[in-house]
């Protein structure tokens, strides 16, 4: 019984792989599931695309050229503030390249490479044929805004913070709200009790004074409305987590891991967690929905992101002083549209991948 | 009773298949092939399988209650009640059969009664429908019903609630339902598997009293065969779809003649068990344990008395014997092991080899964990679904360290298994993949792996059939001499506890009514409780209270 040695007669079967990590035959069955709803499928690789697309918008819309040649050398002005004399100007100060000035300068001795959309977020284009707001031109596609501002180059730009600050308050919150719904949900008692009158509490705090009134003595910028909006988010998920383990404490193989000598930590991780995981996951998208909702309607307001920042509330608000100009607020209207539904279809397909009705164990 | 046989049967099924079609893509499930059967006034069939069997759907389909379209009767299968036929026939014509010529009795009587409804509106429903009956005189019929099945105080108890009984009465509710319009049939589906023994005997007793006084067909489906030789003129083995072997009952039980009804009829535990040495040692021992679950009321919460789940209990078991706790549900067995496990709250002494343990810290037990075990009544819910079995079995072994290495950790893992009869391939699979038999094995083994010395079983047969039950007490009983183990084996199923229990303790509300070694009190028990919970599982006799 002691000698170690194992011996080989057993071949493991081949495992089940996906994006190189092992998985289990039920993680299977759910990619399998999420695959063949097709809506939600593509909708995934829709907003992924769009995603990845604007996190590169330094690339595709920007007043500055990706790639310099000039004098027989290469510059970078996407990475590098250049000042204009090194292209042989006057001014120790930054490269303005759309002035036609610099542009004769750089085009006398080399060339540039610009992005497809010759405008930065807050690039003014002086150079409109009708006053601002114009309508779309050749020059700028979707139009401009009341300053003259490129619609399409502020558009990628407030997609790509709708995003990175819906992802990143989904994550945060997330983590937050399974933490504390697990620890009351395991040990329950008086632990429980309290957390749940604190939150109780906690949630009736009026967050949209409470963000109106910092305003007014604090400029908010992206970190500081994270935060302020993480204090009051992460009650979403508590009293699912919470339920989930308040149920599976209690279950046999909970149990057997306690007969074990198992430490409570590594029960929670290891048995209670993945269940309370499923309806975590179903959440996510609709987290992520709620979180980018909440951004666009702060900025709408004039409660979110500094003046000047690309975002979709502001151009709804803009597109909503100018009534004459209805491409803000169609343009808007209708990103915002395509991309909140293309997160909830991606949320339906988790949903029905993991429900246990379809998933027959 | 029996009145004269006309030509055709009452009841007379012939070539009945069902096969249940899936979803696209899966293949169609038959779970009934060619079944032919007969049933007259005044006759009990019983209709015996292991679960899986299709005996249920066999009596679904009487009724032709199964999920049409998804179920499908092949061509051929024929269902004919007093000459007419039922495959196939009108929506109306059967809600006319349906509840009042032909009842049915369902096995859980928790979720058979509607939770909203009183006891008068559930049984008067049926008047008002088939008999046309006004409120008043439902309302007589209602009580005169709730009087003939025993429920006691029936006025008092019209405008109760199913929550408000117990499950044997709500079981006799169930069947003063069935039989509120006089039926010719009525179909009792394992009526009395969800009840404690006392109680079985009980409703079987009142089943057989209304058969003979309205002269009824008793169409009863079990897989308890102690049941059948009780209750059943004739018999019918069913086994995959098919009736291998049918008769009266006395000749099926004296020569069956079918491999599987013989197989059947050896599954019943057998054997007694192993001799054990009278001075081995004292290896858990406890004195006067007791957990008492507060009952909180009011807003300031305070404690207004205490359920008594174990009260004062007294036990020790030695080395390589088993000690069987019996007793009805809610008479504390369980909650008794999970103390002695200090699993749960508790007050008293216990000792455990040299060690009082009821004092120790959650921490301080977790070395002496590796040394007492326990194997849980529900093999499908006692194995996380989301681990192999080689992550479930090694997760005590990581926890105390038991193993150097990854090989060595596998080679115990496959160690366990193929002692507990598994193959060392089930390593990599997972529960789900296996039969309850298979995953109680499993749980077993993950007990074992740890190499323990106390091993409380909490009904580990319960929820298996027959003949893995069986399987599963051999297994036990040879893993007990050659491991020298000591077994606290909890059980309401006498049978199993005779063929394991050295000793043996009868619980009732929480309190020990009778111990002593199995032999005595199997033999001559001396508590009137014990006596009449011999009596109800061995002879099915009723307990006179």
């Amino acid at each position: 019984m002691t000698a170690p040695a194992a011996p080989a007669r057993y071949a493991a079967p081949p495992a089940d792989r996906f994006l190189g990590r092992k998985i289990t035959p039920l993680t299977r069955r759910r990619l399998d599931s999420f695959r063949r709803n097709r809506r939600g499928f593509w909708s995934l690789w829709i907003f992924l695309a769009l995603f990845l697309v604007t996190l590169f918008a330094e690339f595709i819309a920007n007043d500055r050229p990706i790639l310099v040649r000039f004098d027989g050398a290469w510059y970078l002005p996407v990475f590098v503030d250049y000042p204009e004399m090194t292209f042989g100007g006057e001014f120790p100060t930054v490269a303005d390249y759309r002035d036609p000035a610099v542009q004769k300068l750089i085009a006398a001795k080399g060339w540039m490479l610009w992005p497809p959309i010759p405008f930065s977020y807050s690039t003014i284009n002086y150079d409109l044929p009708s006053p601002a707001p114009s309508p779309p031109s050749g020059v700028n596609w979707l139009g401009t805004d009341d300053q003259g501002r490129d619609v399409l180059a502020r558009l990628i730009y407030g997609f790509r913070i709708s995003v990175l600050f819906g992802l990143v308050l989904t994550g945060l919150s997330s983590v937050i709200g399974v933490a504390a719904g697990a620890v009351q949900g395991y040990f329950g008692g008086l632990i429980d009790l309290g957390f749940q009158r604190f939150i109780e509490i906690w949630s009736g705090l009026p967050v949209l004074y409470l963000l109106i009134i910092m305003a007014s003595f604090i400029e908010p910028n992206f970190w500081w409305l994270l935060g302020l909006m993480l204090l009051f988010s992460w009650m979403g998920l508590v009293d699912v987590v919470r339920a989930e383990f308040l149920r599976a404490r209690n279950f046999d193989y909970v149990r057997a891991a306690r007969a074990l000598g198992v430490a409570d930590r590594v029960i929670i991780l290891r048995h209670v967690l993945p269940n309370a995981m499923v309806a975590t996951i179903t959440f996510l998208p609709f987290i992520l929905n709620g979180s980018i909702t909440t951004l666009t309607s702060l900025d709408f307001l004039g409660f979110g992101l500094p003046p000047g920042s690309p975002s979709l509330g502001e151009l709804l608000a803009q597109g909503k002083a100018n009534l004459q100009a209805p491409w803000l607020g169609l343009t808007a209207f209708f990103v915002l549209a395509a991309m909140l539904s293309l997160l909830i279809f991606v949320g339906e397909a988790v949903r029905d991948a993991f429900d246990p009705r379809k998933v027959v164990m | 009773m029996r009145e004269a046989r006309g030509a055709a049967p009452l009841l007379e099924i012939r070539n009945l298949s069902v096969t249940f079609v899936g979803r696209a893509g899966a293949p169609p499930v038959e779970a009934v092939k060619g079944v032919s059967l007969t049933l007259d006034r005044g006759e009990t069939l019983a209709l015996v399988g292991e679960s899986g069997s299709g005996k249920s759907v066999t009596a679904l389909s009487v009724l032709q209650l199964l999920p049409y379209p998804l179920a499908v009767h092949a061509t051929g299968s024929s269902i004919r009640f007093a000459g007419e036929e039922l495959v196939g026939s009108t929506p109306e014509r059967l809600r006319r059969v349906r509840g009042n010529r032909i009842a049915m009795v369902f096995q859980e009587p928790m979720t058979s009664l509607n939770p909203l409804h009183t006891l008068e509106r559930q049984i008067g429903e049926t008047l008002v429908i088939h008999k046309h009956m006004g409120p008043a005189a439902a309302r007589a019929r209602t009580l005169e019903l709730l009087r003939l099945v025993g429920l006691p105080d029936a006025e008092s108890r019209l405008g109760a609630y199913p929550h408000q009984l117990s499950g044997g009465q709500r079981q006799r509710v169930m069947i003063a339902m069935a039989i509120a319009n006089e039926p010719d049939i009525l179909i009792a589906d394992e009526p009395t598997t969800a009840l404690d023994v006392t109680i079985q005997a009980h409703i079987l007793q009142l089943l057989k009293d209304l058969r003979d006084r309205f002269g009824m067909a008793l169409f009863l489906i079990t897989h308890d065969l102690t049941i059948v030789r009780k209750m059943a003129d004739r018999v019918a083995i069913m086994t995959r779809g098919e009736i291998v072997e049918a008769g009266p009952t006395a000749a099926i039980f004296d020569h069956p003649r079918h491999p599987y009804t013989r197989r059947l009829l050896a599954a019943e535990p057998r054997g007694r068990p192993p001799a054990a040495d009278p001075l081995a040692l004292e290896l858990m021992a406890a004195e006067n344990v007791k957990v008492w679950f507060p009952i909180r009321s009011g807003v300031l919460r305070r404690v207004k008395g205490y359920v008594k789940a174990v009260d004062g209990v007294s036990l020790a078991v030695r080395t390589g014997t088993t000690l069987g706790v019996v007793g009805e549900s809610g008479s504390g067995k369980t909650t008794l092991g999970l103390a002695l496990l200090r699993l749960t709250e508790a007050e008293g002494r216990i000792r455990f080899a040299t060690q009082d343990i009821a004092a120790l810290g959650q921490r301080q037990m977790r070395p002496l964990r590796r040394e007492m075990q326990v194997v849980f009544q529900d093999p499908f819910s006692s194995l996380s679904p989301r681990l192999s079995v080689a992550q479930i079995v090694e997760e005590g072994l990581k926890v105390h360290r038991l193993a150097a290495d990854a090989a060595e950790r596998r080679h115990l893992i496959e160690t366990a298994l193929e002692e507990v009869g598994l193959a060392p391939e089930a390593a990599e699979r997972y529960p789900h993949e296996f039969s309850g038999g298979q995953r109680q094995r499993i749980a077993i083994a993950r007990a074992l792996v740890l190499k323990p010395r106390f091993l409380v079983l909490d009904e580990p047969t319960s929820a298996l059939d027959m003949s893995v039950q069986a399987q599963i007490v051999d297994l036990l009983r040879e893993l007990q001499t050659r491991h020298g183990l000591a077994y606290l084996f909890i059980s309401h199923d006498l049978r199993v506890v005779r063929a394991l229990a050295h000793d043996i303790l009868v619980m009732k509300d929480g309190r020990i009514v009778e111990a002593g070694p199995t032999n005595r009190v199997m033999t001559a028990p001396q508590h009137p409780y014990t006596r009449a919970l011999m009596a109800a599982a061995f002879d099915l006799a009723p307990l006179a209270t």
